[in-house]
């Protein structure tokens, strides 16, 4: 008994405290205060009241508007994963098995993404699909079309943003993965009698789910928590759940309502964290920071 | 061999399309057109100094900055304590401390944004500054965590034992000896929390005061289905300085620490 109150060492404590105070009163109150203010009721613009009634969640339950939110969030969501994932994990395995020089550019180039604004890359789209874009502009030239296409502002033009701004999560997380992967597998593999085929869809793709995983739950819930994307790219019948809290915070005033989608999209969201870290674990997460 | 060549032009394909929007932005900027768009007319620098003269997005600048250096500050600050406490110390309940603290990579930024401004009008207090910085710093902080602990690692507890063991208090210890050796780990996570900071734009829409615009929610506003020759001119800048500064501190940081190793 004596020996365990000597064991305790306060310092990681001290050491831990400013930052645990400020996301307890910055991230883990709030959370918990929009779930109570959920519950207050709007009576005019940016007037609410103290209440305990069900009326904001019975809106959400009953009205159709919102159950097809919902639904297209979570399509639009997998749609993005999909592609993001059959997109970014060739060049990752790529990066990892090739010979070229100067390996360090394509991770670095992987990188700078981050770095270049998200609101810059996502017009830039404007600039390739728009009436006045290099598409439309180079099939005009080419006799090919006197017409400019139609591209933008429709929901193909709101998926090709997502995947250009989180495709480089991708792909970071799936090279982290397969850069653990002994290289002495594959062909280990092919000495036992595999097709090049059969030792990459035996061996090494097991061995990198993990990284997948992790590229594919980061991009499923950045997309599903977005709304200035479609803002930017897409038409007006192209809105997220997001698009509903920004309508009902910024445009109705209408906190409460703001607060209970708010809790909804995160009860949403942390059920598909959840059942991913159950499946998974959450620590693959970490290591494309390493 | 063939289906090798196949990967390598495919990989070459998803760079071409993560970069291409990106440079014709950068292109655009110098273009002498009235529009935004293509043809390209001629090359001009006229954007760069209506930018210069346009007050809104000057002032815009300046916040964004500031905001920028702010947020760096203070989650660096916060992340290098806690990050030091999960390398150097055993203690129990660690995993879910690590948990929380990396938790608003894990909850949407939407509603990060509305919980925290719903919470503090409940308080009485405005949207202000303060709100922002408070904020973008709950936002960085997981990220300077992750990028400053990945570097601790690598430095060893021994030398901290040693001056320890000359004399030196906590303190001292902390000053003289750890903080020299994770200056680079700080100035990575410092760097990636202003970069994290100067591009918001899904939280920052809701935290900022009526009349106060950072540069992201600038451009949003100036947007109205077409790009201004601006907004391209705007971008070749943000670009610049969010490439080009963390170039220059790496640089900066490799030189200063080369001459102390010296």
């Amino acid at each position: 008994m004596a020996d365990t109150t000597k064991q305790f060492d306060p310092r990681p404590w001290y050491l831990l405290s400013p930052a645990l105070f400020a996301i307890t009163l910055m991230i883990v109150v709030p959370m918990c205060f929009i779930l109570i203010y959920s519950f207050y009721e709007n009576i005019d613009l940016a007037v609410d009241r103290v209440a305990f009634q069900f009326g904001n969640w019975q809106e959400l339950f009953t009205d159709n508007y919102y159950h097809y939110a919902i639904w297209k969030t979570l399509y639009m969501a997998v749609i993005v994963t999909v592609i993001a994932a059959v997109l970014g994990y060739i060049p990752a395995y790529y990066i990892v098995h090739t010979k070229f020089k100067h390996k360090w550019l394509l991770l670095l180039l992987l990188i700078m993404p981050f770095w270049v604004s998200f609101i810059i890359r996502t017009l830039s789209w404007i600039h390739i699909m728009g009436n006045q874009g290099a598409i439309n502009g180079v099939l005009i030239w080419l006799g090919i079309i006197d017409q400019p296409l139609s591209m933008m502002f429709n929901e193909f033009a709101v998926i090709v943003g997502f995947i250009h701004v989180f495709l480089p999560f991708m792909i970071l997380n799936v090279y982290v993965s397969l850069d653990g992967v002994d290289r002495n597998l594959e062909p280990a593999a092919r000495t036992l009698g595999c097709t090049p085929w059969q030792a990459f869809r035996e061996v090494t793709l097991p061995l990198s789910l993990p990284g997948l995983g992790a590229g594919c739950l980061l991009v499923f819930v950045l997309t599903a928590g977005s709304y200035v994307t479609p803002l930017i790219l897409g038409g007006p019948g192209d809105f997220l759940f997001g698009n509903l809290i920004y309508d009902a915070v910024i445009t109705e005033l209408n906190w409460p309502m703001g607060a209970t989608l708010s809790f909804a999209l995160l009860v949403i969201l942390g059920v598909v964290v959840v059942l991913y870290s159950r499946l998974m674990g959450l620590n693959q997460l970490y290591k494309a920071f390493e | 061999m063939s289906v090798w060549h196949l990967i390598k032009g495919y990989t070459i394909a998803v760079y071409f399309f993560m970069f291409a929007p990106v440079a014709v932005v950068l292109l655009l900027a110098f273009n002498s057109s009235q529009f935004g768009g293509f043809p390209i007319e001629g090359f001009s620098l006229h954007w760069f100094y209506a930018l210069a003269e346009n007050e809104a997005i000057v002032r815009a600048f300046k916040t964004s900055l500031a905001l920028g250096f702010c947020t760096a500050l203070l989650a660096t600050s916060l992340g290098i304590l806690a990050s030091l406490a999960l390398v150097r110390y055993p203690f129990r309940g660690k995993e879910f401390i690590t948990t929380l603290l990396i938790s608003p990579v894990l909850v949407p930024e939407t509603v990060l944004a509305v919980g925290l401004l719903i919470f503090l009008r409940w308080l009485s207090i405005p949207r202000s500054f303060l709100l922002l910085l408070l904020g973008h710093t709950m936002i960085a902080l997981p990220f300077v965590v992750l990028v400053v602990q990945a570097r601790l690692v690598g430095i060893r507890k021994e030398y901290e034992e040693a001056a320890r063991s000359l004399g030196a208090n906590p303190v001292q210890t902390f000053f003289q000896i750890t903080l020299p050796l994770v200056m680079p780990a700080a100035f990575a996570g410092a760097l990636f929390a202003f970069t994290i900071s100067f591009d918001n734009i899904t939280a920052t829409i809701f935290w900022r005061p009526s009349g106060t615009e950072t540069v992201p929610t600038q451009i949003f506003g100036m947007l109205r289905n077409s790009v201004s020759p601006e907004i391209n001119a705007l971008g070749f800048v943000m670009i610049v300085i969010t490439v080009g500064v963390p170039v220059l501190f790496g640089s900066l940081a490799r030189f200063y620490f080369r001459r102390r190793r010296a």
